[in-house]
């Protein structure tokens, strides 16, 4: 399960997508809408992706978590649009048969995404709106 | 030949639009289109870091030749997650 969405996340059908019977673990990660980012109270965030390279990046990341760390399964599904507070913008659920492998591939899966996934956020605040991009001048990210 | 140029988050508020088409002589790189794209949107100018490039839907350097290359993408650092 790969998928860019616009509704809601519903982390239930990652589970169900990634857990098979060999399996003794299930780690997941929901990155959350946060309520304040650099000092400023935040209203909301809107996201944009590229979807086509977005979605592929994001095939190349599960393939590429899944051989390294030899877990079973892995489901990665990013929402776009407007996001309330509170709201999961991203979840990534790993089916391995120990937990270790399980744990280690989701912490790796969500940080790759957050440097190569060619996705972005605006900041509403009281008081504007702002984009938010990370670190610049670092070329094209690697593919690991 | 020409490219489709897209464009996404700040960028495309600097350029005003999300997507555009470019003719470009034979044989150009990214390096060429991007002086070209800069010319038709002086703003570009001043960006102050050098986006990340996308041909085709894959990352790609600046010196990457754009002949049998149909869309090109100029990306901000990603925020996602």
């Amino acid at each position: 399960m790969i998928e860019i969405v616009r509704a809601p996340i519903r982390v239930e059908a990652l589970i169900d997508a990634v857990r098979g019977d060999a399996d003794g673990a299930v780690a997941l990660f929901v990155g959350t809408v946060r309520e304040h980012n650099a000092g400023r109270h935040v209203l909301r965030l809107e996201y944009q992706a590229y979807d086509e390279m977005a979605l592929a990046e994001m095939r190349r990341l599960a393939e590429a978590t899944r051989e390294q760390f030899a877990v079973s399964g892995i489901a990665i599904v990013h929402r776009v649009g407007v996001l309330e507070i509170g709201e999961a913008s991203v979840a990534i659920a790993v089916a391995a048969a120990h937990r270790g492998a399980a744990l280690d591939a989701c912490r790796h899966a969500i940080d790759t995404l957050k440097r190569t996934v060619p996705i972005w956020k605006k900041e509403s605040f009281e008081g504007g709106e702002v984009w938010i991009e990370g670190q610049a001048g670092d070329g094209p990210p690697d593919q690991s | 030949m020409s490219v489709e140029v897209r464009w996404f988050a700040s960028l495309s508020e600097t350029v005003g639009r999300s997507d555009e088409r470019i003719e470009l002589a034979p044989g150009s790189d990214v390096s060429a289109l991007w002086a070209a794209l800069v010319a038709r949107h002086p703003a570009l100018g001043a960006l102050g870091y050098r986006p990340l490039v996308a041909c085709d839907r894959e990352y790609a350097g600046w010196d990457r030749a754009l002949d049998g290359v149909d869309e090109v993408a100029f990306l901000p650092p990603v925020s996602g997650g």
